[in-house]
């Protein structure tokens, strides 16, 4: 169940430079909402709306949080948004991350995919390790609130200004080794991706990666925001904002 | 509340607005915020007589005022279509019209036999997709490829049949002549107008096809223009489409001639502008004293 509404913004702040946090008070969205959903939000004098993932539902307060960076005129235009202004957002859309009951989650999370994996450590706490990575130490958001939903978090960087420097996938490989993970979850930039992929394939561990595409309705109805899966041992175009945005790895063809 | 029906090529809608084929889907993703049985029409998403995956990604790209797409007509083929999705879609009790497209005049007929024996309301021949290698707009660029389609076709069904018109033409009343000769029984029009964006840092198109289909208020006056053109060509009834987002808009189009409008991408910007295009009829009406939406249809004055 997905709605169509203006709702409030109780809350914006500028986490890093570009990139903002906003919580809209949205009840029937929050109640609906899942961790790896996203929201297509209207921006005002564009045609399209901006796919942009669910950071956070808080289903008591009834709110939902996003965190998006400005990429182009249309989150440029999005970024100018006020408290107590209106947005205009369809959501909870997609599918999201299936979170086993039991046993240990690794969330992998790379630049501006970093925001959807928050929802997953909030709902397993000690169980999730969270591996976040990004381009340098002037681009980090939300390693406190993992920390406070009690994860562990593994921080990268490219150059090695904060936390380890190098990427990703060499904090995944110390974790997988260690073993008894239950699923791997990630989002990021598709090179990411395919080799967290990859090393979940190689240690048999299930992998769930949540993906991007340039999307027009975000209900299935248009059929733009294709990828290229295998289903049932066939190639075809499933659609990243219904099929997805969150698909099992396994099917996925990066190369595609 | 105003009388909002219209009657095309004998079929009755309950108002005039149409959603426009590719961009709803068949119905089934707009449910969760209303029925749809308050559109007057539904133009599902294009079919081919076998299963087609469309282009690769990206297929679409935003324009001032619009975007651009190559699907690539991915769909699920006719029977997949017939079985799968219409029983569904005939509980809602509005105008089922079954958008086709075909590389060949074979694909077209046989796509139109089986729907023929369906529970469609209407065939919607799409020679005018410019988003495939094979057919689509190769028919409907030319009077003598639109008029085959058409007469082939019209061979094979009963069913009511529009045909639905490319803007990619020197002059599209000669192709709305030729199709009216050939049995059609209304035209569409306009099918997407053939675009390009390059992204200058890559310095490639935006598109994976290279090029794509402009829609959106970018096109509403070429569809106007062209809608007004093909009214005082042919006899047959039009339903307007391109850019339509607002009632005003409808208005508009049905002035210059349209009978019925088709909605598209102003739905991928607000989901509800279809039933707001329909209120804002009936306001209009109610206004104006119009009886029947027929009142205006081709009532633009020119100079």
């Amino acid at each position: 169940m997905y709605f169509c509404e203006k709702y409030p913004v109780v809350e914006k702040r500028e986490l890093a430079d570009g990139i903002y946090s906003v919580v809209v008070n949205a009840p029937n969205a929050a109640k609906a909402a899942a961790a790896g959903q996203f929201a297509n939000i209207g921006v005002p004098g564009f045609t399209l709306r901006r796919p942009i993932s669910i950071c956070g539902i808080d289903k008591e307060r009834g709110t939902l949080r996003f965190v998006f960076e400005v990429r182009g005129k249309g989150t440029a235009e999005l970024a100018k948004i006020s408290e107590g202004d209106e947005l205009d957002i369809l959501a909870p859309l997609g599918n999201g991350f299936s979170i086993p009951e039991t046993g240990r989650i690794i969330a992998v999370g790379g630049g501006i995919g970093v925001p959807p994996m928050l929802e997953i450590s909030v709902e397993t706490c000690e169980r999730c390790t969270a591996i976040i990575g990004f381009r340098d130490k002037s681009r980090i958001i939300l390693a406190e609130d993992f920390e406070r939903n009690g994860s562990e978090v593994h921080l990268c960087t490219d150059d090695g200004s904060a936390g380890q420097k190098g990427l990703v996938t060499f904090p995944l490989a110390d974790e997988l080794e260690k073993g008894d993970v239950a699923a791997v979850m990630a989002c990021g930039p598709a090179v990411m991706l395919k080799s967290v992929a990859k090393m979940c394939e190689v240690y048999n561990v299930p992998c769930q990666v949540s993906l991007e595409q340039r999307m027009g309705c975000g209900v299935g109805a248009c059929v733009v925001c294709s990828c290229l899966t295998v289903r049932n041992g066939k190639e075809m175009y499933s659609r990243v904002c219904k099929d997805g945005p969150v698909f099992n790895a396994e099917e996925v063809k990066f190369d595609g | 509340m105003a009388d909002l029906s219209v009657k095309i090529a004998g079929v009755e809608f309950s108002n005039p607005v149409i959603a426009a084929s590719g961009t709803f889907g068949n119905g089934e993703c707009y449910t969760d915020l209303y029925p749809i049985s308050k559109l007057g029409g539904i133009s599902c998403k294009g079919m081919t007589i076998e299963p087609k995956q469309g282009n690769p990604p990206p297929r679409i790209a935003e324009t001032y005022s619009g975007i651009l797409n190559s699907v690539g007509l991915q769909n699920i083929g006719v029977r997949g279509f017939i079985d799968y999705y219409l029983p569904t879609l005939k509980q809602d009790g509005n105008v089922i019209i079954a958008n086709v497209s075909g590389a060949t005049i074979e694909d077209y007929v046989r796509a139109a036999e089986l729907l023929d024996q369906s529970d469609v309301d209407m065939i919607e021949l799409n020679i005018s997709c410019p988003n495939v290698k094979a057919g689509g707009a190769t028919w409907g660029i030319s009077c003598d490829g639109a008029a085959s389609v058409t007469r082939e076709v019209r061979k094979a069904t009963k069913k009511p049949l529009i045909v639905k018109l490319t803007p990619n033409v020197t002059d599209i009343t000669e192709i709305a002549k030729a199709v009216e000769s050939e049995g059609a029984d209304a035209i569409s029009m306009i099918n997407t107008l053939l675009g390009m964006r390059i992204d200058i840092r890559t310095r490639r198109p935006i598109l994976r096809n290279n090029m794509g289909g402009l829609s959106g208020p970018a096109v509403f006056p070429v569809a106007v223009r062209m809608v007004r053109q093909c009214y005082k060509a042919v006899s047959l009834p039009i339903i307007g489409m391109g850019g339509i987002s607002t009632w005003e808009d409808a208005v508009e189009i049905m002035l210059a001639g349209a009978s019925a409008v088709q909605m598209g991408t102003a739905i991928f910007t607000d989901p509800y502008s279809p039933l707001k295009v329909i209120d804002g009829l009936a306001g209009y009406m109610d206004k104006n004293g119009i009886k029947s939406l027929s009142e205006i249809v081709g009532q633009c004055q020119e100079w």
